[in-house]
């Protein structure tokens, strides 16, 4: 399908997206690398006044180091996550699940500020953020905030950023020497959306695991970390057993939705083996 | 309808300056305003990869962007690349191969696989598959199309070996 007729206003700076947003009325949706926005067009799902393209915005592009956080621009594109030297070293859980996010044709044009305020929760990048303890910085008329992770993702498309408003940027707490990660998911077929899907962040010494992070995706509304199964990984040794006991744990952590493709057993099951598959990729790598 | 934007990018290396309404996606530009009709149109989603051009020298959906997007930008359909050596082996290879029965997504298969052979991309079939897993294609399997991108790519390396 075609999409319906709207204006189209090209934002140089935040503050024209600002003022081209309340000139529109609330009826205006801003367009970044529109690869869920056009669709969603196309299908006629929205049908907005305005749409402001907001990619020239300078503040929304880049990847630096600044005080101990890596700072990803929001327009930055899913390659360019794959392709970045400092994405490898500093967050690379994120490069490991970059190459999961959709075919490659997609990663090219879509912006990991656009997925993440989709908020879709089959998505990779979102799980991801929760996991990696991640901030998002939202610009507003009134200034800058900085929201966690974990209060950026409030349901079902949708998150802390308000109307009107604009993601920025993420900042990412930089991996240290002892930091392992991985990241997997299961799909019928390859670049569909996940049945389900895990991020895995530990530190790891002298085969301890301290400050686990799981986060799992397509489990519900939004991304989920599971604090049961993340306490029996803490001060624990990667073990065989360990492993076990963490994966039982997580019956108590996870209450998939109803899905008449992928009943919630089946789909606690999927996380079970996902599950044990990263950590025990994680205590090989170890050994 | 709404008003008409401007618009200037370039096209298969030619400047094109041109008004656009803004809702049009820049398929339907190239299509409708332009008759370069190598790029499909299937699902207008971005699933199908029938549409695929090289925007800035990677393949993009051309039913994702808006015309207005390419505001700028560098947009080469498969018309554009009749020039290119790799192309005219890719597309002797899928003749070869008879890798195009009804033809339709084969503007994008070959747009996928010369990015992927430019990229270094081997000839492992799983890696080829997995390149392609953003393009369908209804009539063969697959099978010789990966046979025929998979000829190109171990050429191309053979190529480079002996430079």
């Amino acid at each position: 399908m075609k999409a319906p007729a709207f204006t189209f206003e090209r934002a140089p700076t935040l503050g024209d997206a600002f003022d081209l947003f309340e000139a529109g009325g609330g009826e205006a949706i801003y367009l970044a690398g529109g690869h869920s926005v056009v669709p969603s067009l196309a299908l006629r799902l929205q049908a907005p006044e305005t749409l402001i393209d907001i990619a020239a915005i300078p503040e929304l592009s880049g990847i630096r180091e600044e005080a101990g956080m890596l700072r990803i621009g929001a327009m930055t594109r899913h390659a360019e996550i794959l392709a970045d030297p400092l994405v490898a070293t500093h967050a690379p859980l994120l490069a490991m699940a970059a190459p999961h996010v959709a075919h490659p044709a997609i990663r090219n044009r879509g912006t990991i500020g656009g997925n993440l305020c989709h908020a879709d929760p089959a998505s990779e990048f979102p799980a991801v953020m929760l996991a990696l303890e991640a901030e998002m910085e939202i610009a507003a008329p009134e200034g800058h905030r900085r929201v966690p992770a974990r209060d950026f993702f409030v349901d079902l498309y949708e998150t802390a950023c308000a109307p009107g408003e604009i993601l920025v940027a993420l900042h990412v707490p930089v991996a240290g020497p002892a930091t392992r990660c991985a990241f997997d998911e299961i799909s019928r077929r390859r670049g569909d959306y996940a049945m389900i899907g895990c991020a895995v962040q530990i530190t790891l010494e002298a085969g301890r695991i301290a400050d686990p992070r799981v986060a799992f995706l397509s489990v519900g509304a939004t991304p989920r970390r599971v604090p049961g199964c993340e306490a029996v990984l803490h001060d624990a040794l990667l073990s065989a057993a360990t492993i076990a006991k963490a994966q039982d744990a997580l019956g108590a952590d996870l209450d998939p939705m109803d899905d008449p493709n992928v009943p919630p057993a089946m789909r606690l099951h999927l996380a079970r083996v996902l599950l044990g598959r990263l950590l025990g990729q994680l205590e090989n790598d170890h050994v | 309808m709404s008003e008409q934007i401007p618009l200037s990018f370039t096209l298969n290396g030619k400047p094109v300056a041109a008004f656009v309404e803004p809702r049009k996606s820049l398929a339907d530009f190239l299509r409708e305003d332009r008759a370069l009709t190598a790029t499909r149109l299937g699902c207008e989603m971005g699933t199908c990869g029938a549409c695929l051009v090289m925007m800035d020298g990677a393949p993009a959906h051309a039913c994702l962007v808006l015309a207005a997007q390419a505001e700028g930008a560098e947009i080469t359909t498969l018309e554009g690349q009749s020039e290119d050596a790799l192309m005219a082996d890719l597309q002797a290879a899928f003749v070869d191969r008879n890798a195009a029965q009804c033809g339709f997504c084969t503007s994008g298969m070959l747009t996928t696989a010369l990015a992927y052979v430019r990229q270094g991309g081997t000839p492992d079939r799983a890696a080829i598959r997995d390149a392609l897993s953003g393009n369908y294609c209804r009539c063969t399997g697959y099978e010789a199309i990966v046979d025929a991108i998979a000829g190109v790519a171990e050429a191309a390396m053979h190529k480079e070996a002996a430079a």
